[in-house]
């Protein structure tokens, strides 16, 4: 992180918390409760999301002044689908059985409304540097929030962590965490808990501005 | 996987395997047209209506890439067949019925980015259905999502009027509900086999 200036440090650190995209902007759910079942699929959709959300961050900031603004969408479209055919076929090559347990999902980053809302939203109107620092948040916030969701579903549903077991061999699994509807739960607990912290800090703020005047 | 019967696809497409409740796919419309039946039931219709289009559409494309030996344009053709035709059905409906187009409003065109679609086309390539299987799979996948958009909207509905804590309200409502939803779901399992 770059410390002597504020706000290109302030880029990066939005999207860890402020803006998080997903619990706070809850932008690109289909992933996070698809594949979240395990900590190690969360890790990889993760990495693999913030890598289309770099390039495509980078290609469309570049490529700002020369795309019309009409036919920007398609544009924006057709430059994050070339990087996730890329993606996909690198996870083919690195690691089939992690294909396997992503299915259609690394191909499904293409829609995913966060990397579009990026590029729209902010790529498109700042500079290289910037954007990938952008990118670079949004993309850790995204992991982040994937990995919390993976983890909890993983050691309640399997009693593991990345695959690692945790409990002796009594312990009961709850496997209602790896199925859909845990997913599900997982995220709103999560939420729930990110929507409390968020309260308390903005009563905090309050009560602070308060006492200065 | 070719030799299932049509029906059972269907079934599974529609209740065991449902594209919202099991797959995940889909999520952002599930959440922000369910507030209302009415607009929820309209959705549902135009996403079904586009679901059918882009089977045929990707059933045809993949032919073509087959021919050609392009597999890895397959992502980018899909996407642009995708949003080429909901701007087509973003057309038809402004001339044909203005006052649902207005109702929709943003998640008309939020449909292209709907991964339900591009999830319903990719799975049909990977599973190698060939042009009847497609279209059944379609209309089940269809039928499943606009039920359980439809579903999420009624209860919805009646949570609005129910006392609940400021905290919970708003998405991690409508995400415990969706979680309830798709425990009743799983209640298909072994259906449609």
């Amino acid at each position: 992180m770059a410390r002597k200036e504020i706000t290109p440090t302030d880029e990066f650190v939005k999207g860890l918390w402020r803006d998080n995209p997903v619990f706070v902007q809850v932008l690109g759910m289909c992933p996070a409760l698809a594949v979240s079942n395990t900590a190690m699929n969360a890790l990889a959709m993760g990495l693999a999301t913030t890598f289309v959300l770099l390039m495509s961050g980078l290609s469309v900031s570049l490529l700002r002044n020369l795309i019309p603004r009409e036919a920007r969408i398609v544009c924006y479209i057709c430059i994050i689908a070339t990087f996730v055919t890329s993606v996909d076929y690198l996870i083919m090559a690195l690691s089939l059985e992690l294909h396997r347990a992503l299915g259609a999902f690394i191909a499904l980053i293409v829609v995913n409304c966060l990397i579009l809302g990026r590029a729209e939203a902010f790529a498109s109107k700042h500079g290289p540097g910037r954007a990938l620092l952008d990118g670079l948040g949004m993309g850790v916030g995204f992991t982040a929030a994937l990995l919390f969701i993976g983890v909890v579903r993983e050691i309640l549903g399997s009693g593991a962590v990345f695959g690692v077991p945790l409990f002796p061999d009594g312990f009961q699994t709850w496997t209602i965490m790896v199925l859909p509807s845990g997913g599900f739960f997982a995220m709103a607990v999560w939420l729930l808990l990110a929507n409390r912290i968020r309260q308390k800090q903005e009563d905090a703020e309050k009560r602070a501005a308060r006492a200065g005047t | 996987m070719s030799d299932v019967s049509h029906w059972s696809i269907f079934l599974n497409a529609a209740l065991v395997n449902n594209f919202v409740l099991a797959y995940f796919l889909g999520i952002c419309p599930f959440f922000g047209v369910s507030s209302k039946l009415e607009t929820a039931m309209r959705m549902g219709y135009a996403v079904g209506f586009v679901m059918l289009v882009a089977s045929v559409c990707a059933w045809a494309l993949n032919l073509l890439l087959a021919l050609i030996d392009a597999p890895f344009l397959r992502i980018i053709s899909y996407i642009l067949v995708i949003s080429s035709t909901v701007q087509l059905v973003e057309m038809l409906m402004k001339k044909l019925s203005p006052a649902t187009f207005r109702a929709m409003g943003i998640y008309l065109p939020l449909i292209t980015t709907n991964c339900a679609i591009l999830g319903l086309a990719l799975f049909q390539t990977n599973r190698g259905y060939d042009f009847l299987q497609s279209v059944v799979f379609a209309l089940g996948a269809g039928a499943g999502f606009a039920l359980a958009l439809v579903l999420m909207a009624g209860v919805r509905e009646k949570l609005d009027l129910a006392s609940v804590p400021e905290l919970v309200k708003g998405t991690a409502a409508a995400l415990v509900v969706a979680g309830i939803l798709s425990m009743g779901f799983m209640g298909f399992a072994g259906l449609g086999r």
